[in-house]
């Protein structure tokens, strides 16, 4: 080894020590958590997890939790295009107060998130005597846990789609309407498959971010068992009445499928370097 | 042509009103319309009201508590982050791949399984709980696990990109002008690294201060003693107490508000320098 090679990395004793310690803090600190679920779910065999299932409560809270993902995916997916198309391809005054402004939800706590909707919604709220004159439920039913799920998980879409967008530049779609396309035919054909990867990787981040909602949900659900418990609050009131084992049994379900959206994550994102020249 | 060309590109592309209008429409309904009912809230509240809700002594502990275990927290991934994030991008090892999918756990697992596999881990009967000498779980020390459990990703994924882009050949040059590694590592790169470091450590402390779901579980929420501020809203709020609630979410909202602003100033910082090398 020359000297240049020697000081431009370090001796191998340092490596193996450092990514011995590297392996041990994430083992600790992110395995072991993950690990913990499985075994407290597996412990007293597989037929006392499979009896966790049979509770219609939970397949209630699934089926809920599930509802309000597919909304606020589905809304958030529609304002992302949107936003990410306004925000890379054309200048406009206020630019940077509307980016500050999509990036909002991210620094707000969900407690706060849900707080909102009930100052707004409920009965003491702004809102809430024009809303129970008219007989309109929002908070403490499914519309209140539709709207704090998009509030959370609101720029999720939109900054996966901007970053690429902002890489990628506007020469297709220009040639692309020089040629005679017209505005909607240059969006399916040129721009959307431009940014399919973004665009997958938004969606199933904004997916696993709302199947887990917890903090927002919890004070706009009103907790009734269910009717308007998701799937984690579920998990909750399981573990606060020492049924562990169910607790843990619901609580693999939600690992499995954030186990699936990092996958499915690490895959797109292979994708994505491959495509790029 | 009077237009400048700018202006032209702009024309060819369609679609500016119609993404404005969406965009402007689903963020005033979903983000900001509930925040100015939360600003009317604490508009009517008279400044002594306001004061004594927010200044109280437990809501007061309450912010100790939550900016000291954030804090805390933050200072461990920011330490253990930059190991994690150096070790994955400068060393070849076998399962280096699955490790660096694995960073973004904590992103994709609901906080309330991360919560309640960190009670079990930690608690008297738990693998580690048993193990240790000293008490983690119902103390602070157990808030400041789960914070670090929540915040490692917000480090790790700010400092990798850096790491990468230091190019090699500047540790060379340092090398061949004569200096050491330890003097190359402490001269040349750690300058480099400051703001990304700053900036990850800044985003975890600001989702430390407002997680909610990781740390019920594990907290214990005695007041004065292991109750974080998002908690203390949640009281209020069951309490009907909504003017409280709503005091201690517009101070909450204040710090989190000036910690986003000096995130995008870092950011800013940071975008720059990636541009110049």
């Amino acid at each position: 080894m020359s000297d240049v090679q020697a000081a431009s990395s370090e001796p191998r004793w340092v490596k193996a020590a450092l990514i011995t310690v590297v392996l041990a803090f994430l083992g600790v600190a992110l395995l072991a958590p993950l690990a913990v679920v499985f075994f407290e779910a597996f412990r007293q065999g597989l037929r006392v997890y499979l009896k966790a299932f049979q509770d219609p409560d939970a397949w209630a809270a699934v089926r809920l939790s599930l509802v309000a993902m597919g909304v606020a995916v589905g809304l958030n997916t529609v304002f992302g295009v949107a936003a990410a198309w306004l925000l890379a391809r054309f200048a406009f005054r206020g630019k940077g107060l509307l980016l500050t402004l999509i990036d909002l939800p991210f620094a707000i706590s969900p407690v706060i998130a849900g707080l909102v909707f009930v100052l707004l919604f409920g009965a003491q709220g702004w809102l809430g005597p024009w809303l129970q004159d008219h007989d309109v439920r929002i908070v403490f039913a499914l519309p209140g846990i539709v709207l704090a799920t998009t509030f959370v998980t609101f720029p999720f879409v939109a900054r996966e789609l901007l970053a690429t967008m902002q890489t990628q530049g506007t020469e297709d779609e220009e040639a692309a309407r020089m040629l005679g396309a017209g505005p909607w035919r240059t969006f399916f054909r040129i721009t959307l498959p431009n940014v399919r990867y973004a665009l997958f990787t938004g969606i199933v981040l904004c997916s696993a971010r709302a199947l887990g909602e917890f903090g927002a949900v919890s004070v706009v659900s009103g907790h009734i068992r269910g009717e308007t418990n998701t799937l984690p609050l579920h998990i909750e009131i399981l573990y606060n009445e020492y049924q562990f084992t169910a607790a843990f049994a619901c609580a693999s379900l939600l690992s499995l499928t954030a186990l699936v959206a990092l996958a499915v994550k690490a895959f797109l994102e292979r994708r994505r370097s491959e495509q790029r020249p | 042509m009077s237009a400048t060309p700018a202006a032209a590109r702009q024309r060819l592309l369609p679609g500016f009103g119609l993404s404005m209008g969406l965009t402007l429409a689903h963020l005033s309904l979903i983000v900001l319309l509930p925040l100015v009912a939360l600003g009317m809230k604490a508009a009517g509240l008279t400044w002594a009201q306001f004061w004594a809700a927010a200044a109280s002594k437990r809501v007061l502990a309450s912010y100790r508590l939550s900016f000291g275990t954030s804090f805390a927290a933050a200072a461990v991934n920011a330490v253990f982050g930059l190991l994690t994030a150096w070790v994955l991008t400068r060393y070849r090892f076998p399962g280096r791949k699955l490790l660096d999918a694995a960073i973004d756990l904590p992103f994709a697992l609901p906080t309330a399984v991360a919560g309640i596999a960190l009670t079990s881990l930690y608690g008297q009967q738990g693998w580690f709980g048993r193990a240790l000498p000293f008490k983690v779980a119902y103390t602070p020390t157990g808030i400041t696990v789960a914070l670090v459990f929540i915040g490692l990703p917000f480090v790790v994924r700010t400092l990798q990109p850096i790491l990468e882009d230091l190019g090699r050949d500047v540790e060379e040059a340092a090398s061949s002008l004569g200096a050491s590694r330890w003097q190359i590592i402490r001269r040349v790169i750690f300058p480099e690294l400051g703001p990304a470091l700053l900036t990850g450590f800044a985003l975890a402390f600001a989702r430390g201060m407002g997680e909610y779901g990781s740390v019920v579980f594990i907290s214990g929420n005695m007041p004065m003693r292991t109750e974080i501020t998002p908690l203390l809203i949640i009281t209020k709020l069951e309490q009907y107490e909504y003017a409280q609630a709503t005091a201690i979410a517009v101070v909450m909202l204040a710090i989190s508000f000036a910690l986003l602003l000096a995130i995008n100033q870092l950011q800013r910082r940071l975008a720059r320098r990636l541009n110049h090398v």
